[in-house]
């Protein structure tokens, strides 16, 4: 039987329900909650501000530094306070992810900082990260050329849907389940996160950039409009 | 937090004259905001917020083997992150003394007040209990981050349900819950800190007051008909006089009582609310 219903009744180009808030930690120079129905990413930015310890400066420009990591019950068996392997590579390809969108090159020796914490996870947690990092670097007033935007993509037995949840991830049947977190510009449509654990071919992997594409229109809307309400406040 | 020696004296003279930065009076604490369930995944869970200083408390439950000297009862962990979104004085790596100082002294106060019933959580006796795990992370420092953590650490464990295990495969079925709480009694301890700073002792302090404060006392009471003291710090380097230390401890008798009254009402309406 192959995949025609999602679990959630969800259409397969329909994003869950997305809530975004700006302001959320009020110490930090910009923050941002981010969630794609139960997965709540929380982002704070501090900086830019002197790199320390010194020989971590570049002379030549700003650095971007990203710690993303799990609440140890975000998740059902809990996880072990601290690091993992998990955590640091999504760290770092969220630097990559965020950073072509940044204009720091003028602030040479410093860093810019951002954390990203996963308050409850229902898949898609590094997007939910990655979206309210985007929102809280713009809240901090960091020069951007424009916002990043996330979204999952999976090609379940061998229908393409957007933004996945756990079940789906976990989805045996068929061809299974391939997960494809990517993340866009949202003005030049450019790549800036692209991953993919499963198996595809390239007519699917294409068509799976194209729905990505499109929900990260919808996502970078909701963005805008919740930096928008900011302004006005 | 580093402040001017101008300030500390500025903060020191405003409550000598019996007023506080922010419109407060000496005894008075901030507004609690307390929100219960903000983590689906956990078994428990509550956000508690004391003016802009925010905490989230997390339940986790899990099986394994009792310590030798208590074979009949399950165990408790309690872990605090002072996480660097939460302020820029706060690194990543292993907890460092501040953030041990809170899980100890949160720790301290639901064992000693016997807040969690461990012999019910006994499947069996030498072999197999339940462990709980209550882990504190700090989302925004603006102070007192030690009594924002115990009320979310109690908030959480009131709120939480026991997960399923299942008996023949012997381990936890993660996700999916009973209907029934963690076995807890109406002892329910809450920690209340003062700090001295200059002549004068106040409650909840902010950052700015706790940067100048010269001691601090930390205790965790509770009350099922009398109030008990169930764990005690004094923190920071300068001594206390006796009277001093006697006035803390009459304060904190008579701000348990409002406290617990404004703590409890607001975490029972929480859990009323989202019963469905």
């Amino acid at each position: 039987m192959s995949y025609t219903k999602r679990p959630d009744g969800r259409k397969f180009d329909e994003l869950r329900e997305m809530k975004a808030k700006v302001g959320v930690v009020p110490r930090a120079d910009g923050s941002a909650m981010f969630a794609f129905g139960d997965t709540i990413a929380i982002a704070a930015v501090y900086g830019p501000k002197p790199f320390h310890p010194q020989h971590l400066q570049n002379p030549e420009k700003g650095v971007l530094r990203v710690n993303y990591d799990m609440l140890s019950f975000s998740v059902t068996e809990r996880k072990k306070p601290g690091p993992s392997r998990r955590s640091q590579e999504i760290s770092k390809v969220t630097e990559w992810a965020l950073a072509p969108a940044l204009q720091i090159e003028n602030f040479q020796n410093t860093v810019v900082d951002v954390h990203i914490i996963v308050l409850q996870a229902n898949a898609s947690t590094r997007c939910a990260g990655i979206n309210a990092a985007s929102l809280a670097l713009a809240h901090a007033g960091i020069p951007m050329t424009e916002l990043v935007s996330a979204v999952s993509v999976g090609k379940i037995d061998d229908k393409i849907v957007v933004d996945l949840i756990k079940e789906e991830e976990d989805y045996e049947d068929g061809e299974g389940a391939t997960d494809i977190p990517m993340a866009f510009l949202s003005n030049s449509k450019k790549l800036t996160l692209l991953q993919l654990d499963g198996k595809t071919s390239a007519e699917k992997l294409k068509e799976a950039l194209e729905a990505g594409k499109k929900a990260c229109e919808k996502i970078s809307e909701l963005q805008k409009k919740t930096l928008k309400e900011v302004k006005g406040e | 937090m580093e402040i001017s020696n101008l300030t500390k004296k500025r903060i020191k003279d405003y409550l000598e004259a019996g007023k506080r930065f922010d419109g407060r009076k000496l005894l008075e604490h901030r507004e609690i905001e307390i929100e219960t369930g903000v983590s689906k995944n956990a078994e428990g869970s509550a956000r508690v917020k004391l003016g802009n200083t925010e905490v989230v408390a997390g339940v986790k439950l899990d099986v394994g083997e009792p310590y030798t000297d208590s074979e009949d009862k399950g165990t408790l962990i309690t872990t605090t992150e002072l996480l660097p979104l939460s302020s820029e004085e706060f690194d990543y790596g292993p907890p460092r003394i501040n953030a041990i100082e809170i899980s100890r002294i949160v720790d301290r106060g639901i064992r000693e007040s016997g807040m969690i019933d461990f012999e019910k959580l006994c499947i069996k006796k030498g072999e197999k209990v339940w462990n709980v795990f209550v882990d504190i992370y700090s989302i925004n420092d603006d102070g007192n981050l030690l009594d924002a953590s115990c009320f979310a650490a109690v908030a959480a464990l009131l709120d939480a349900k026991m997960p399923k295990y299942d008996e023949k495969e012997e381990r936890v079925a993660y996700g999916e819950w009973t209907s029934k709480k963690i076995p807890l009694t109406e002892n329910i301890p809450l920690t209340l800190t003062f700090h001295k700073i200059g002549k004068s002792i106040i409650l909840d302090p902010s950052r700015e007051e706790e940067a100048s404060s010269e001691a601090r006392v930390s205790m965790a009471l509770s009350s099922k008909k009398d109030i008990m003291i169930n764990a005690m710090q004094k923190g920071n380097e300068a001594a206390l006089s006796e009277e001093e230390i006697l006035k803390i401890i009459d304060f904190a008798e008579k701000e348990y009582k409002n406290v617990e009254k404004e703590v409890f009402s607001k975490i029972e309406k929480n859990l009323k609310g989202k019963k469905d």
